[in-house]
């Protein structure tokens, strides 16, 4: 604030425009709002921060409480001691078998659906989207307890192939309704060809447009495990012997069982259960920043 | 996303003769969009639609996990809904719902979302990158590490009691004193990052000229924002909050994990009541009974979704 009076303040805090006078409508006051909002950023950025920087302290504190502090002597005990077959290793494999297969499921058939969606004028097409939209917003938690029940009659519980179907069949409709918008914008002229060659439509979905649509369908299966490996209602209700159940149900009986004393165990299970899912974040989003363009044959 | 034009218009059919006639032209068979649709619909229909369907049969029910119920099972009538209407526990779960959903969805993660895209225009990368990693962590973290995180941060012994008592204030069991408080905070540190990311897309498709004109016309930072920023981004807004809305409504993870509805049923959400009744109670018709309600809200503020985006992306 040293001489607010001065027609042009040099923009000197910072704010682009560097060198040129800029004209003087409540500049100083603007710089003072600048402070005062960047302040503010921090303070969030701070509050954000804090819960998460305890779970990342705690895990390398071998003598870890449930404050944020500085590990006195840091190590990977919690680490060892957490990294055995029944605590962690078979959780985590289990939920690798059970993500996995409902990501692929959800592509391939959800790929198969946007097809005919996309290319043929269909006349419940519509209402057939619509419903599947609607799909997408209902609560599925609520859904839950019927499912239990159905499961039940079908003697499903407490199957992976249940589970996993079920899985998938939750994340299908937001799937379809992505993959058919991405099918949209791979242009028909592409596959006229391959039809002039006599090839089916099944044929030249799968040379032409899945090769051009991988990305599209890549995110979609990564977005599907990202949340299947995050869902713990599901797994919880629908699978019950302790072989099966995947790493989000098991941290849940670890925190019952040891969640009160190991504070420094649960936190390394934690990042060792979240590092997966941070893992393909970065993958997508260094992808969707990049070079992620759809129907990137248009242009060749 | 940008999808190129074709999306809108009719999609051209794929042989070469089809020209689009008011009458269906030649006829195609079933087959060709029967079984690439088929395994879709298969597993749409046994997995989503099937249980839907279901509980509403199951509601009119006395089914139950155990007992003489559970051998056989008859039809009730309206008995669960008269009950649900007649609890009092139900219209506790109600009234929680909605502080809930409101406080944590509605005004904190939208509001706090806004806020931050708006204050985060025209910052450095710097503060940006700031600002973005914790949010965004805090929404990349599982649910379930999320409400551990939360359970540490707001135990008596933990961060937040040792920072108030820094400043020399009283800490507290927030758990246990201000259970919705800690519920509503946990889920606006879980979901923030949505908003902002939605707020952030929108505003950088607001044209920098039009606030710039306004600027010129003399317009203070309030009346900008008010009269020119928010009206262009209207159509966000509404998106965003029947998404966040939609989402929080359906939280049973974190209040589960955090306070499992308590103490008493103090943070018992409709979807902690629902498990409560149906899997620790034992009485599924009437569990199934509350996931309708749950699934009735749901499906008005999903129509409303539709309503929203559906008329311009079909």
């Amino acid at each position: 604030m040293a001489a607010p009076t001065a027609p042009g303040t040099r923009a000197g805090g910072g704010a682009g425009r560097a060198g040129r006078p800029v004209p003087s409508v409540a500049s100083p006051r603007r710089r003072t709002s600048d402070v005062l909002v960047t302040a503010v950023l921090v303070v969030v950025a701070v509050c954000f921060a804090v819960p998460l920087l305890w779970l990342l302290l705690a895990a390398v504190d071998p003598g870890a409480t449930l404050q944020l502090r500085l590990p006195d002597e840091p190590g990977l005990d919690n680490f060892a001691a957490v990294l055995t077959p029944e605590t962690t290793l078979r959780p985590l494999l289990n939920s690798l078998v059970l993500c996995l297969s409902a990501a692929a499921i959800t592509v391939v058939v959800a790929t198969l659906a946007a097809y005919p969606l996309s290319r043929y004028q269909l006349r419940y097409g519509r209402p057939f989207l619509y419903t599947v939209l609607f799909a997408t917003g209902l609560p599925l938690t609520a859904v839950m307890v019927p499912v239990y029940s159905l499961f039940a009659r079908l003697d499903l519980v407490d199957t992976r192939y249940g589970t996993v179907l079920f899985l998938a069949a939750t994340s299908l409709p937001i799937a379809v309704w992505l993959l058919k918008s991405f099918m949209d914008g791979v242009p028909v002229e592409l596959e006229e060809a391959a039809w002039t060659d006599g090839a089916s439509a099944m044929q030249s979905l799968r040379s032409v447009v899945a090769p051009l649509m991988l990305p599209g369908m890549l995110v979609v299966g990564i977005f599907t495990f990202i949340t299947a490996w995050g869902n713990f209602f599901v797994p919880f209700v629908l699978l019950l012997s302790e072989d099966k159940l995947p790493a989000a149900v098991t941290i849940y009986q670890f925190f019952g069982q040891y969640g009160a004393a190991a504070y420094g165990q649960l936190a390394a299970y934690s990042l060792l259960y979240t590092l997966p899912v941070v893992v393909l974040y970065l993958v997508v989003s260094r992808w969707l920043g990049g070079a992620f363009t759809l129907g990137g044959g248009v242009k060749g | 996303m940008s999808v190129v034009e074709r999306a809108g218009g009719p999609p051209p059919a794929p042989t070469a003769g089809d020209a689009p006639a008011p009458r269906p032209p030649r006829r195609r068979p079933a087959s060709r969009w029967l079984v690439p649709l088929a395994p879709a619909v298969v597993l749409l229909g046994v997995f989503f639609a099937g249980p839907v369907v279901w509980s509403v049969l199951l509601s009119f029910t006395d089914a139950s996990l155990t007992g003489s119920a559970a051998r056989g099972t008859s039809f009730v009538g309206l008995d669960n809904f008269v009950t649900l209407v007649q609890d009092p526990a139900v219209w506790n779960a109600v009234v929680i719902t909605v502080v809930f959903v409101v406080g944590s969805a509605v005004i904190g993660q939208n509001g706090l979302g806004l806020a931050l895209a708006l204050m985060l225009r025209g910052r450095g990368t710097a503060v940006r990158s700031l600002v973005t990693l914790p949010v965004m962590a805090a929404y990349v973290v599982p649910e379930i590490v999320a409400a551990f995180v939360w359970y540490a941060f707001l135990n008596p012994e933990g961060t937040l009691n040792t920072a108030l008592g820094g400043l020399g204030l009283p800490g507290q069991s927030w758990l246990f004193t201000v259970p919705v408080l800690a519920v509503v905070l946990a889920n606006i540190w879980r979901g923030t990052a949505f908003s902002m990311l939605i707020y952030l897309a929108a505003l950088s498709q607001v044209p920098a000229d039009v606030d710039e004109q306004a600027q010129v016309d003399g317009a203070s930072g309030w009346t900008r924002l008010r009269y020119v920023t928010i009206p262009m981004i209207r159509r966000a807004i509404g998106t965003n909050l029947v998404l966040v809305t939609l989402q929080t409504l359906q939280v049973f993870t974190l209040i589960f994990v955090m306070t499992a509805g308590g103490p008493g049923d103090k943070s018992e959400t409709l979807p902690l009541l629902m498990y409560e009744q149906a899997f620790q109670y034992a009485a599924l018709g009437y569990g199934t009974a509350i996931a309708l309600v749950l699934l009735a809200i749901g499906a008005v503020f999903s129509l409303g979704y539709i309503r929203a985006i559906g008329k311009e992306e079909i």
